[in-house]
């Protein structure tokens, strides 16, 4: 679950990893306020779940009040793209307002899990700031580490020699060790898959402060933390996926024409490939998991018929715990309820398959039944006319 | 012969007084597997069909003679679940839970690592042995004894894959599914070698997807030390980076684990890649008939 840069700040203060007084406002005159408060020059920082909002014009600068009110009026309500919103970007409806830093040096800190050697590595660079993804490709001697036992934690002779590597002066070096150590303590603590302060800014000063702060939480770590739940941003997620979570289903939209329901999160996986081989676009990723039932196969399709880029469902079940003949109701239900003016193609396999395929058949609904994967992927590319 | 488990493999249920546990246990049984203990706290010296309940695992092994286990229980417990089975010395567990958090798998990895015990999942269906064992979820008669050994980390695609082999008249010897979540105990290289060496083996299939780096590892053991002929296929070509596709482990972040990148490196260590999932068993048709 991701959650935004003010949430995640207010964990930063309770863990005493250095950040601005900030405020966060929803108008126009709340904006003013706060700033006039914070005292001036101010940096207004667009909260939406997507980093390079500076590149979108989500991050300004305002040195008075009317540069704050103008700044606010363009952004509140404005649709922010930036490069990992995708084209259609997101809505602000949060601002956060925070005094401008004295920034003497941009460091960047991260921590994630590594696969590789199945730890939490802590990564610095001196090179912090915006363009963190492209150094890490082009330049990834760049960016220092450190793997951290999973039984011994992070020690601090680890976080001091991170520090001490960026090239840092002692008292700042010991300074963003403490900060480290004190992400580190969030991260296992709150169950975090990801964490990223970029950039952590060290002041004229010397000392460590961060200006951004970004963390993934572990969903299956979330029935530990009932009050981090409460910062999941319904805003920032697709209508059809908050309607598909409720439903139990496994739902994320693409930008095709095929919708697909699916069971197993590798079998809808490889039907999106398939309908891709054959020249046609996914319209969505949906597992309907491994013993949804009727109701929910039912929610499921109405899901993609509800989607107005879908012109073909496709139906991919190997039955195995979810049984065919309980796939089938479910797909007859939604039938007659709903008015399906697309092609449905339907190919069931496993546990009742035959069970499955008469209550089909007798239903009276005109399905498109494949016998194999090869067969469905010729009817899904004709439903929409990529073949004749 | 097989990998892992076969005919004379004992297992104990964790969870087994549960919905799930207990349907399971009397599926596996069904198919053959020996079933001889399972473990509920609290519930000990009650039986399922003849199968005694335990509270602890350690007393179920001492009991039994057990030596696998397969986890039922929800994610909260299911860390604790594999270092019970594992102090008691359980050398082969399989935890189908998903869900278990990944702050909790690492430190319970770790632990493994220097006990000798093999973990296959969690988020797995489990594994099979057709026609001697079925320590897992799936439906036991898409199987058919052969000699092709499958190793996925996915659940319904595996089936879809042994349904393709079996439909070709093409047996298997050991299906494993390895997991979906970020940290699992077996990989693809710790199989793939264990298939190496079992001389009723006599190709593989690897079905991988996106996200982390299992499938570049295994393709470097492929080209190092394995003779015998890999298909695979590659899940989630047209997955966008950055969303996690149902499993925990499969997202695309930050450009690593693309689909794309996995395919080269398996192609390059002489691996037969299908594009299409449609084509995976015929594939291995075609280098079984040459």
């Amino acid at each position: 679950m991701r959650i935004h840069e003010y949430q995640a700040k207010a964990l930063f203060a309770k863990y005493g990893i250095p950040i601005s007084a900030s405020n966060t406002v929803s108008t126009v005159n709340e904006a003013i306020a706060a700033a006039d408060a914070l005292g001036y020059p101010v940096v207004i920082k667009a909260q939406i779940h997507a980093g390079g909002r500076g590149k979108g014009g989500g991050i300004q600068l305002a040195a008075n009040t009317s540069e704050v009110q103008e700044a606010a009026r363009r952004m509140l309500g404005m649709n922010l793209r930036t490069p990992q919103t995708g084209p259609a970007g997101r809505t602000v409806r949060l601002l956060l307002i925070e005094p401008a830093a004295n920034i003497a040096q941009e460091l960047y800190l991260g921590m994630t899990i590594d696969r590789c050697n199945r730890a939490i590595t802590v990564m610095a660079s001196s090179c912090g700031g915006v363009d963190i993804e492209e150094t890490a490709s082009s330049n990834p001697e760049a960016i220092l580490k450190e793997t951290v036992d999973p039984f011994l934690g992070l020690r601090p002779f680890q976080a001091f020699r991170l520090a001490h590597r960026l090239g840092l002066p002692f008292k700042t070096a010991r300074g963003v060790a403490k900060s480290i150590q004190s992400l580190y303590r969030l991260f296992c603590e709150q169950d975090c898959v990801l964490a990223e302060i970029n950039p952590l800014a060290i002041t004229s000063e010397g000392e460590p402060l961060a200006i951004d702060a970004k963390l993934n939480l572990d969903d299956s770590g979330l029935f530990r933390h009932p009050e981090l739940r409460e910062l999941r941003d319904l805003n920032e997620e697709d209508p059809l996926e908050i309607e598909a979570t409720a439903a139990n289903l496994n739902y994320i939209k693409l930008d095709g024409n095929v919708g697909c329901l699916v069971n197993g999160a590798g079998l809808a996986m490889a039907t999106m490939d398939l309908i891709k081989h054959v020249g046609a676009s996914p319209a969505n990723f949906l597992d309907v998991g491994g013993g949804a039932t009727s109701d929910m196969i039912e929610k499921g399709v109405q899901i993609l018929i509800n989607d107005p880029d879908v012109r073909a469902v496709f139906i991919n079940i190997f039955g195995g715990i979810l049984r065919c003949d309980v796939l089938a109701e479910g797909v007859v239900a939604a039938a007659n309820k709903l008015r399906i003016s697309v092609p449905v193609i339907v190919r069931l396999e496993g546990t009742n398959v035959d069970q499955g395929r008469r209550i089909l058949n007798e239903s009276g609904l005109s399905f498109l039944t494949a016998a194999d994967l090869g067969e469905a992927a010729t009817m899904v590319a004709k439903a929409v006319g990529v073949i004749s | 012969m097989s990998i892992l488990i076969g005919s004379d493999t004992r297992v104990l249920v964790q969870g087994m007084t549960g919905n799930e546990g207990q349907f399971h246990a009397r599926q596996m049984r069904d198919y053959g597997t020996q079933i001889v203990a399972g473990v509920t706290p609290g519930k000990g010296g009650q039986d399922i069909d003849g199968i005694p309940i335990f509270d602890t695992v350690s007393e179920g092994v001492k009991q039994t003679d057990a030596n696998a286990s397969i986890i039922f229980v929800p994610p909260a417990f299911s860390a604790d679940a594999i270092l019970e089975a594992a102090d008691a010395g359980i050398k082969l567990i399989v935890c189908l839970t998903e869900g278990i958090p990944v702050n909790d798998m690492l430190v319970v990895r770790k632990h493994l690592d220097s006990t000798g015990v093999r973990l296959v999942g969690p988020n797995t269906p489990g594994l099979i042995s057709p026609g001697k064992c079925k320590l897992g979820v799936m439906a036991g008669y898409i199987h058919k004894p052969g000699h092709i050994g499958i190793i996925s980390r996915s659940g319904t695609l595996t089936y879809e894959v042994v349904h393709q082999l079996t439909s070709l008249g093409i047996g298997q010897s050991t299906c494993v599914g390895i997991g979906g979540d970020p940290i699992i105990g077996l990989t693809f290289s710790d199989l793939l070698c264990m298939f190496e060496a079992d001389a009723d083996t006599h190709g593989m299939i690897l079905i991988g997807e996106i996200g982390g780096s299992a499938e570049e590892n295994a393709a470097r053991i492929i080209a190092e030390s394995i003779t015998k002929p890999v298909v695979a296929f590659i899940a989630g070509q047209t997955a966008p980076p950055g969303r996690r596709m149902g499993h925990a482990g499969a997202i695309v972040s930050g450009g690593s684990g693309t689909a794309a990148a996995k395919i080269e490196e398996l192609r390059s260590a002489g691996v037969t890649v299908a594009e299409s999932p449609a084509h995976i068993g015929r594939k291995m048709d075609e280098i079984l008939s040459n």
